[in-house]
């Protein structure tokens, strides 16, 4: 993404020159508070809304219509966005579905992503009869279901209790390895970020822009072990403080 | 004038007091349910029959329900085919004013022009009194069946039409990005999307049309003044008041009475059929 900028119809400045460089494989982390245009930028990404000014440039040849590249990209919002009518099976199905694949040639990989996030057993059942964290898992199964090369996530586990947050969190560094893919993900805790990241990059407000952009050096395996060691602990305070200093940068600017 | 409105503030009544009576609940209650209505309209039509038999009032100005029921024999052959007449009439105009309304909700999402451009003839159309228009429609349609038919067409579509558009437009915001997400067609979205966000409202649509089309072929007809073998209901309805034959009244109001109630059960069983698996308005919660 490339000097990204956004001014909303109401003349708020969400994002100006933005720009950053995201490599195969990585987990990012966008952290800021709210307001600094985290969540735009990956909608921009997205391709729901176009920048103001500025591009977005993707190494794929094949691109869409909506200028995505077909088919690499997952995306996971803050609720499971789920259809209430249809059962968890058909709500996995609706990418592939929208694409033109049938139910039946569908069945295999819809039950696989269920499988990756632990719900084989319900797919069934119906958006209602689920709790809040598994409603997101079906949300997650369906993100992946197309096999993306990119999974963007805006702050999907930000209305979870915290257990389930961890579980959800050790779910998707799990998928994010089985699968190879690069994620973006969005949120505002710095926690999760330094639990999950390989790369966290730090937003500041007014205007929205990069603040810090760090790279973390994050052993292969992170357990509940991992989140009581010195290393987590460093990692998280580093976060931390420039968190703050993003914080203070955009109260001085205002 | 004043007659037409009683009716219709009684099959309204008929809806509301049905509704109320649609509770979540144990066997025993699910007993209960049953045995206290049924009760309850027994021991009114006995208070019926015995203010009836001990004052002594004669056939023309009260029957008793034993009457009532010895016409329900007597005058089946005058009043079943103008029942027909009247079902015939409320079908018609419900099935159109379902395929109209549906349709025409769907255009009017899809086009923000033709919206802007139909909405004053919807409200014009809504808002002039449905039996001020039954004269007109007198005169221009072919035959009094079909100014009927269009009257009653009018009064059921407008609840359909604008149940189905506000449905249309209720759609999670999300949802709708992320169908944009993986580049659904129009097409798509309206099918996979759309339409099933609409349901309850559609849903809702159909019981309040189901019994305004009944109410509108009734009043239509009061309004129209047909006679003679293709009359329906409502003008034996009047006939037998001209001629003081109150138990064939009673009869007819009888069967309008029981036709509501019909249609007001199948619309909601209709709508409890395509929602109970999902819809909060058709779940039943332990608590």
């Amino acid at each position: 993404m490339r000097n990204v900028t956004k001014v909303f119809s109401n003349g708020t400045l969400a994002l100006r020159d933005m720009s950053l460089d995201v490599k195969g494989g990585e987990f990012i982390s966008l952290l800021g508070p709210s307001g600094c245009g985290k969540s735009t930028a990956l909608r921009i990404i997205a391709g729901l809304g176009a920048p103001s000014s500025g591009s977005i440039d993707w190494p794929s040849s094949k691109i869409n219509t909506k200028g995505l590249p077909e088919g690499d990209v997952g995306f996971v919002f803050q609720d499971p966005t789920l259809m209430p009518w249809a059962n968890v099976f058909d709500n996995v199905h609706l990418p592939l579905k929208l694409r033109g694949v049938s139910k039946a040639d569908a069945r295999e990989r819809i039950m696989e992503g269920l499988a990756s996030v632990g719900l084989a057993d319900f797919a069934k059942s119906y958006p209602r009869e689920l709790s809040g964290g598994m409603r997101m898992r079906v949300s997650i199964a369906r993100a992946i279901v197309t096999r993306p090369k990119l999974l963007l996530m805006d702050e999907p586990f930000a209305a979870l209790d915290e257990i389930t947050r961890q579980k959800l969190n050790d779910d998707v560094l799990r998928l994010w390895q089985q699968f190879g893919m690069t994620v973006i993900f969005v949120t505002h805790s710095v926690y999760e970020s330094a639990y999950l990241s390989s790369r966290i990059v730090v937003m500041r407000a007014r205007p929205g822009q990069v603040f810090t952009d760090m790279q973390i050096a994050q052993p292969a395996i992170r357990d509940h072990d991992y989140r009581n060691s010195e290393g987590y602990r460093q990692t998280c305070q580093t976060v931390s403080d420039a968190l703050q200093r993003a914080i203070h940068a955009a109260e001085i600017a205002s | 004038m004043n007659q037409i409105k009683t009716i219709a503030v009684a099959e309204a009544g008929t809806d509301a007091a049905v509704a109320a009576l649609l509770p979540r609940s144990s066997t025993n209650e699910k007993v209960l349910r049953v045995v206290i209505p049924v009760l309850a309209l027994s021991l009114a039509i006995l208070a019926w029959h015995l203010v009836v038999t001990i004052n002594g009032i004669p056939k023309y100005l009260l029957p008793g329900p034993v009457d009532v029921v010895i016409a329900l024999f007597t005058d089946s052959a005058t009043l079943w085919p103008a029942l027909l007449v009247t079902l015939k009439i409320t079908f018609m105009a419900l099935a159109l004013a379902l395929i109209g309304g549906v349709g025409l909700a769907i255009l009017l999402v899809q086009s923000r022009i033709l919206e802007l451009a139909l909405f004053p003839f919807a409200v014009i159309l809504q808002v002039t009194p449905m039996i001020a228009i039954a004269p007109l429609l007198l005169i221009y349609a072919p035959d009094t069946q079909t100014a009927l038919l269009i009257c009653a067409f009018i009064v059921a579509f407008f609840p359909i039409l604008s149940n189905m558009a506000q449905g249309l437009k209720s759609v999670d915001h999300n949802l709708l990005n992320l169908f944009e997400l993986y580049g659904a067609s129009s097409w798509q979205t309206l099918l996979y999307l759309k339409i099933p966000t609409s349901m309850p409202y559609f849903m809702a649509g159909l019981r309040i049309g189901g019994g305004l089309s009944l109410i509108a072929a009734v009043v239509a007809e009061f309004a129209a003044g047909s006679a003679g073998q293709g009359a329906g209901l409502a003008f034996r309805l009047l006939e037998s008041q001209y001629r003081l034959n109150l138990p064939r009244l009673f009869v007819a109001l009888l069967m309008l009475c029981g036709t509501g109630i019909a249609i007001f059960g199948l619309t909601s069983f209709i709508s409890w059929l395509t929602l109970h698996r999902w819809h909060e308005s058709a779940i039943k919660r332990e608590n």
